[in-house]
């Protein structure tokens, strides 16, 4: 199975094509080799038979028969690789170093090639040479020739180089390909032993890193970002449930308690009106509080992307400060806006006003009475700056991450009201709109500076 | 006002057809789409209150379809689905006006008097008065007792809605949509003020308060007689 498994992984059978290809081009070039080696060999032996023909043509013509005879005994007894037999005409051999006249078939221009048996006392077998004949007279024939025994060694040898290079090529491209794909698949291995864990349900898993920053490595640290985002998520929506269970809870108990000692009570249409229409708010503050809660759930699925149009933020704020100047004035703080000119940008106008006065709504009710609330808006660094600051106690530094969490509602706070889902929203509009909320230390020292930065463009 | 309820949840029905009887509405009740917009097509209603979410047909198909074919009776989505792109969607079908799930009795009823009162044809109108209180909407000018009132330019807003609306219960969000054109609920009640600042300069020194408060609805701008 593993063996099998082995075989049908792509990096296996990637390798096997690279190994085709590459054994397919060593076998083009020694095949190249071989025919241009045995070529040139070839070519040189009928060089060289044609010259000898040439000389002993030299002294057939200055001295005859008699003469060429002559020669070629002189030449038989010191010819290293030329062959040489002057025959009468049956094939009766006259002098040379040929026992016998060969017996194969002429070819074209009186070549010929044959095998013979070189001189017993060295116990070769058979050597193979190439010859070509000619009649002389018309009462002889002559046989020039050279043994190319040579040559064909070279060629066989090129032949069993080029069977075993074939050979070793397959052996090792399989061997490689083997190795290369067991390599792959172990390191891929890792990642679906990982991926199986978590499915099983343990988020904590990280695929392990070889430190090489390869590929994989890179895949697997994606990957492991990927996991800790999803872990994030995870927790963030347990908390979330947690919060939501808890914080629903209380009011609901409350609702049904103040029901029950009505019932218990019996005091008349009075007590039951009044216990109806607070049971009616209580109802309608839980209502607010779901749809705060579906809101930015919804925002923050980015369902209201389309939504954006060309708005003028500072219009939008100018609106928005109308709207609370007369509650600031009630709740006698001092509230003061400074806009600046030219804010365009592209963005939900209903969310930014919202965000805005909840700022506003937080800033009025935390700077109590004799408080100043300020906003100003204005363009910073590209973006669309909207601050809200207040004179307030402001958020300790520690907790200005944790208030934007859904439901996370400072001590200090407990006592007012509010579900603690404001800046939650706020955050979620900034993110909506690649923009960010940044909470600070009032720049007089004491109260809370709310920023929305909205990016433009 | 006869009133056609479409509205597949029994219950929420049944709410809405016993707050409209008490009101001395005459209210019919259809459970799916075809039927109600059988009935739609006769015409002979002053008011729809249509769900979004119905068996057989939707919503959107019985108002466009209606539409399409003529009938004008005003119409009141209703619909769990709360945002401003259904919202938006349900106004381009044909819709009046749309209120999100769950809601209070009282904003329904607003809203539908409202609907009605502004179906009816009228001809363009640009004085409105309510006892001895007068506005004129071309030159934004707001008298009582023949004496003149400064208004800001939100104020004069206010109060003209109030206005067209006379005798009839508004209510805080029907402000909030109509006259800041917000759809969402400020954590506090920022109407309140403004319309307290609001009365303090049209009924504050005058015998007859017009500009009333309407317990656990929101206002209305009368004449007692």
């Amino acid at each position: 199975m593993p063996i099998l498994r082995l075989l049908s992984s792509t990096t296996f059978r990637l390798a096997l094509i690279y190994m085709i290809f590459f054994a397919g081009s060593v076998f083009a070039l020694l095949v190249f080799v071989y025919w241009s080696t045995t070529g040139v060999m070839e070519r040189q032996t009928d060089a060289t038979i044609e010259v000898e023909i040439r000389g002993l043509q030299e002294q057939f013509t200055s001295g005859g028969v008699g003469r060429l005879a002559e020669v070629i005994q002189r030449r038989s007894r010191n010819a290293g690789d030329s062959l040489y037999l002057l025959a009468q005409a049956d094939g009766t051999p006259v002098v040379g170093n040929l026992t016998a006249w060969p017996k194969a078939d002429m070819g074209e221009d009186g070549w010929l090639e044959f095998s013979f048996e070189r001189g017993a006392e060295e116990g070769n077998p058979s050597h193979d040479a190439r010859a070509r004949v000619f009649e002389v007279q018309g009462r002889f024939r002559l046989l020039v020739g050279r043994d190319i025994e040579g040559m064909r060694q070279v060629e066989r040898m090129i032949r069993t180089t080029l069977g075993w290079a074939m050979a070793i090529t397959a052996a090792l491209g399989l061997l490689g390909g083997g190795l290369l794909a067991r390599y792959m698949m172990g390191r891929l291995d890792e990642v679906n032993r990982t991926s199986r864990r978590i499915i099983e349900g343990d988020l904590s898993q990280r695929v392990p890193l070889r430190g090489s920053g390869d590929e994989i490595d890179q895949l697997a640290e994606n990957l492991n970002a990927m996991l800790a985002q999803i872990e994030r998520l995870m927790v963030g929506m347990r908390q979330v449930t947690d919060n939501i269970a808890h914080d629903l809870r209380s009011p609901l108990n409350r609702l049904r308690n103040r029901i029950e000692v009505a019932l218990i009570e019996q005091q008349g249409d009075a007590s039951y009106e009044a216990t109806l229409r607070q049971t009616i708010d209580e109802a309608d503050d839980l209502i607010k509080t779901f749809n705060a809660l579906l809101g930015i759930a919804q925002i923050e699925a980015g369902a209201l992307r389309d939504e954006m149009t060309g708005i003028d933020v500072g219009a939008v704020a100018r609106d928005v400060v109308e709207l609370y100047e007369p509650a600031a004035e009630a709740a006698q703080v001092a509230l003061s806006a400074s806009i600046a000119g030219d804010l365009a940008l592209t963005g939900n106008r209903e969310l930014i006003s919202q965000s805005l006065a909840n700022l506003l709504d937080n800033a009025i009710k935390y700077a109590g009475e004799e408080g100043v609330v300020e906003v100003l808006a204005e363009e910073r660094d590209g973006h669309i700056c909207l601050c809200v600051s207040d004179t307030g106690p402001g958020i300790p530094a520690a907790d200005r991450e944790r208030v934007t969490e859904r439901f996370v509602r400072l001590e200090a706070s407990r006592s007012a009201p509010g579900a603690g889902l404001g800046l939650s929203l706020v955050a979620a509009v900034a993110r909506l709109h690649e923009g960010r909320l940044e909470l600070d230390e009032n720049e007089g020292g004491s109260g809370l500076r709310a920023c929305l930065y909205l990016p433009r463009g | 006002m006869r009133i056609l309820v479409i509205e597949d949840d029994t219950q929420a029905a049944n709410y809405i057809a016993r707050g409209l009887k008490e009101q001395g509405h005459v209210v019919e009740h259809v459970g799916n789409g075809e039927e109600g917009l059988t009935l739609a097509q006769e015409d002979r209603f002053d008011a729809l209150v249509v769900d979004r979410m119905l068996p057989k047909l939707d919503g959107l198909s019985i108002v466009s379809t209606l539409r399409e074919g003529g009938v004008r009776t005003p119409v009141l989505f209703l619909s769990a689905l709360g945002e401003v792109d259904d919202r938006v969607k349900g106004l381009k079908a044909g819709g009046d006006d749309y209120l999100t799930k769950p809601f209070a009795f009282s904003e329904l009823s607003a809203r539908l008097e409202a609907l009605v009162r502004r179906g009816a044809p009228e001809e363009v109108q640009t004085k409105f008065t309510v006892g001895d209180l007068e506005i004129d909407i071309l030159s934004r000018r707001c008298t009582r007792e023949g004496k003149r009132i400064d208004l800001q330019p939100r104020e004069f807003k206010l109060l003209e809605y109030l206005m067209r609306n006379a005798g009839q219960v508004v209510t805080r969000t029907m402000l909030l949509e109509n006259v800041w054109e917000y759809h969402f609920d400020p954590q506090t009640n920022v109407i309140d003020v403004h319309i307290s600042r609001l009365r303090s300069k049209i009924d504050k020194d005058f015998g007859q308060p017009l500009l009333k408060t309407i317990r656990g609805s929101g206002y209305t701008i009368r004449a007692d007689s």
